[in-house]
């Protein structure tokens, strides 16, 4: 039995039955071309057609959204989602494209949004045939959320949208937007609403989407345009005013810490299968096979001591964050419910940044081969990931930001607004 | 094999753990921790070992002594997972007692085949105390390194490190013959043993080192024949670790809410100094490691219960983690204390001197790190 495994209740233990059946009759396709390290970095049609079809098989077997209720497109279990998730790890299936609908969309829609726009959207949503992003960062509100200044004015039974977001990853796929705007201009935090809106039905009338270019040469985000763009008050969540509340169950979820567990399968990409044997960019523990495959003054950086005692608090780090998720399910040992998910972000994007970084210096010479070199290690996915990890600490609020909601949430430190 | 998801800490580990953390709060807070053991600042001091008696004497009646102690030896037979979270609540309040050695020397027992093994677990159980004479002078913490020899019944040489060595009633004694390593139990009183007090920089402990000169033992102090101590010694060191790295967790735990605390009432320029962020962000980043070692902590001890297998593997990296956070919450406890932080007044420097001695304790963080990595790697190529 596997450690998860010997956990389960009597439910969870027959989905886990099912899902590794219908996994291990499953066969992936092979992409058609490289499949980028995440969600936010899909660039090409052929990329996201190849994910979509595997986001709507698994919904179809029921594996994705499985916790939501029935009338919502869910499947009315209880606490299963995890359990699809291991599985689905386990089994190297590809990631789920639509990250930020599964995990950010849903779960406040669901908590939010009118009964007739659950029921409408999120079958949808859940089986991948719309795509969703999150309009939430403008030019000037970042960190400063709350001062965003796209605007929503009512005209007849009508609300006539326009602004700038920008940062919008998967704008140039998206059908629907979840979009913080505001409503009132005398009031900071007060005069905030949250709708979701139609995007990709509006392009080329009243909104337009413009790609940016990571530093990784990489698409994935936007700016998003609109002017005038037209919904009814159906698709406000809560009322009018309310939309800084509803958005901190959108926040609480980006940064893992929310009631709903968001359907994740991993991330089997191309960088998995490289082209060197047993290598592979992923977590600390994929760095020992990488330090014996790579030469270092004479001898491998396996045999290095100083390189075995980076490799070896990396491991440590993440082992620790790992039994940390787990103490944070056993309340007698935590003095603070949410002490340890408030970290979950910050730890995990600072964990996976270091692992980037010592990843290269263990590659040494050759980290410097990027990807379509044929010398570099691992197909050149690990300098791409170390560049991306700077999406994971500075997007959904940044490291920085995360330490002062620790300091002030968790220890009751001075606010620093 | 596999761990329960719980870490095994259920209803009855939890009231133990309470029991004991409203005990020591109630009779040692730290006021009157510091008035115990820093009463005395002079630099030229005699060693001391100072501690209470009485305390100690309500802690045994608790049944903290018996709690890892099996039931055939008349304990109370319950898992390292519970012990631990006893230790932490020590170290968080820093108390200077017998506790931890003892605690260590009934891991070691544990393991002992010998006849004189049970006896003395049986006695422990009972109340009495002991701790581990296994260290030479080189301070390595390899079993087979020894300073004491064992030729013809009888001991010579010296012990040292000793933890706790004027608060104990016993001593677990390593000893090398032409057989290999051996440990026997040798009373604090017996004739020819010497207990030199060792200057500490730590004042919740006291250390020393123990000449043997031409100690008689007979078979009814064998705990370990010459050829099986090393390997005794080896299955407990994961618990060993294991609690130390628990008496860390507890301390930097005192130390981030102690320092916390002082960045909520201390102001300066107008404002809390808990509002900057050269002062928010470090603490938090100490919480993040408390939380990481704790996790690991809890992980390496119900390993050592259920998961022998994984158990030396989670416990080095339990004490890698504790011992780091211990160096950095002690850096940082006192520096954001400012000049208050740096007099012998401010409670402070109990715990940063604590965590010092802790994080040396069967090897520093950097220490365990490679062994670790010899684990999970595999030797090193010459
Ligand atoms: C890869 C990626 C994908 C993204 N996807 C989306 C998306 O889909 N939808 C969306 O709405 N947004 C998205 N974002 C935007 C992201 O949420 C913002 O970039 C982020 O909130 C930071 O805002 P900013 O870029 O304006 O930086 P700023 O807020 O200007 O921050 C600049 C620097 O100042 C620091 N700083 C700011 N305020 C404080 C403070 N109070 N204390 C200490 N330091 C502070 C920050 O930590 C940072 O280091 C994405 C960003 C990235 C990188």
């Amino acid at each position: 039995m596997s450690e998860d495994q010997k956990k389960d209740t009597p439910e969870q233990a027959d989905f886990r039955a099912y899902c590794r059946d219908w996994l291990s009759k499953h066969e992936t396709k092979t992409p058609s071309s490289r499949l980028p390290q995440s969600a936010i970095e899909i660039m090409h049609t052929d990329q996201m057609e190849y994910l979509r079809e595997w986001q709507y098989e698994a919904y179809q077997a029921g594996l994705v959204g499985c916790d939501y209720p029935v009338e919502e497109g869910g499947a009315g279990r209880k606490d299963c989602q995890l359990i699809a998730n291991q599985e689905m790890q386990a089994a190297n299936k590809p990631f789920l494209p639509n990250i930020l609908g599964l995990g950010m969309a849903a779960p406040t829609i669901h908590f939010h949004g009118k009964q007739g726009v659950k029921e409408n959207l999120l079958p949808r949503l859940f089986s991948c045939e719309d795509v969703w992003c999150q309009g939430f960062s403008e030019p000037g509100a970042g960190s400063d959320l709350a001062n965003v200044q796209t605007f929503a004015e009512k005209k007849g039974d009508k609300w006539v949208i326009n602004g700038h977001k920008v940062w919008t990853s998967l704008a140039h796929f998206a059908d629907w937007m979840i979009l913080l705007l505001r409503t009132d201009k005398s009031e900071k935090y007060d005069g905030l609403s949250y709708f979701v809106v139609p995007i990709k039905s509006e392009l080329g009338k009243s909104v337009e989407v413009r790609p940016l270019i990571k530093i990784t040469g990489e698409t994935g985000f936007n700016e998003v345009f609109f002017e005038n763009l037209e919904v009814t008050e159906d698709y406000l969540l809560e009322d009018l005013g309310k939309g800084w509340q509803v958005a901190q169950t959108t926040l609480l979820h980006e940064r893992g810490a929310g009631p709903m567990v968001t359907p994740s399968s991993g991330g089997a990409t191309s960088g998995g299968s490289g082209n060197q044997e047993g290598l592979s960019v992923g977590g600390a523990y994929s760095l020992i096979n990488l330090a014996k495959a790579s030469p270092r003054n004479g001898r491998t950086a396996a045999d290095d001591p100083v390189m075995r005692d980076k490799i070896m608090e990396m491991i440590i780090r993440q082992e620790g964050s790992k039994q940390g998720a787990r103490r944070a399910r056993v309340e007698g040992l935590c003095d603070h419910p949410m002490r340890i998910p408030l970290q979950s972000k910050l730890v995990m994007s600072e964990i996976r940044q270091d692992c980037g970084a010592l990843a290269m210096e263990i590659e040494g010479a050759a980290s410097t081969l990027y990807i379509n070199d044929e010398n570099a290690p691992v197909g050149g996915e690990w300098p791409l990931a170390y560049m991306n990890s700077y999406g994971v600490t500075i997007a959904a609020g940044t490291s920085e930001i995360q330490r002062n909601i620790l300091g002030e949430r968790v220890l009751g430190m001075a606010k620093s607004k | 094999m596999t761990q329960p998801k719980n870490f095994a800490f259920g209803e009855d580990e939890k009231m133990l753990r309470d029991t004991a953390r409203k005990f020591l709060e109630d009779n040692l807070p730290t006021d009157k921790l510091h008035k115990l053991v820093a009463s005395n600042p002079d630099l030229y001091r005699e060693p001391e070992s100072i501690w209470d008696r009485d305390l100690w004497q309500q802690i045994v009646e608790l049944g903290w002594t018996t709690v890892i102690v099996p039931e055939e030896n008349g304990g109370m037979g319950m898992s390292l997972v519970a012990l631990t979270a006893l230790v932490e609540e020590s170290g968080r309040a820093a108390l200077p007692s017998p506790f931890l050695v003892t605690a260590n020397s009934s891991l070691v027992l544990r393991e002992c085949s010998a006849a004189a093994g049970g006896r003395l677990l049986e006695e422990i159980a009972g109340g009495k105390t002991a701790s581990l004479a296994i260290t030479p002078k080189t301070g390595s913490w390899t079993h087979d390194d020894c300073d004491v020899a064992l030729e013809g019944g009888t001991l010579n040489g010296t012990a040292w490190f000793v933890q706790e060595a004027r608060k104990v009633d016993s001593f677990i004694v390593k000893a090398e013959s032409s057989k290999g390593i051996a440990l026997y139990e040798v009373p604090a009183q017996a004739t020819g043993v010497e207990i030199v007090p060792d200057t500490i920089v730590d004042l919740t402990r006291d250390q020393a080192h123990i000449n043997f000169n031409q100690v008689k033992v007979s078979s009814d102090q064998l705990l370990a024949e010459a050829g099986e101590g090393s390997a005794a010694l080896s299955r407990a060191e994961p618990g060993l670790l294991t609690l130390v790295a628990a008496d860390m967790c507890g301390a930097a735990e005192w130390q981030l809410q102690t320092t916390v605390e002082y960045a909520r009432v201390r102001e300066q320029f107008n404002r809390q100094i808990g509002f900057f962020q050269a002062i928010k962000h470090p603490l938090v980043n100490v919480m993040i490691m408390v939380d990481h070692a704790k996790s690991l902590t809890y992980n390496a001890a119900c390993a050592y219960d259920t998961e022998p297998e994984h158990a030396e593997k989670f416990a080095r990296m339990a004490k890698s983690r504790a011992s780091d956070v211990a160096a950095y919450a002690s850096n940082r406890s006192i520096q954001f204390h400012g000049g208050i932080g740096f007099t012998w007044e401010c409670f402070v420097h109990l715990y940063t001197k604590r965590q010092k001695h802790n994080q040396i304790l069967y090897g520093d963080a950097s220490y365990q790190r490679a062994k670790l990595a010899d684990i999970l790697m595999g030797p090193m190529a010459a």
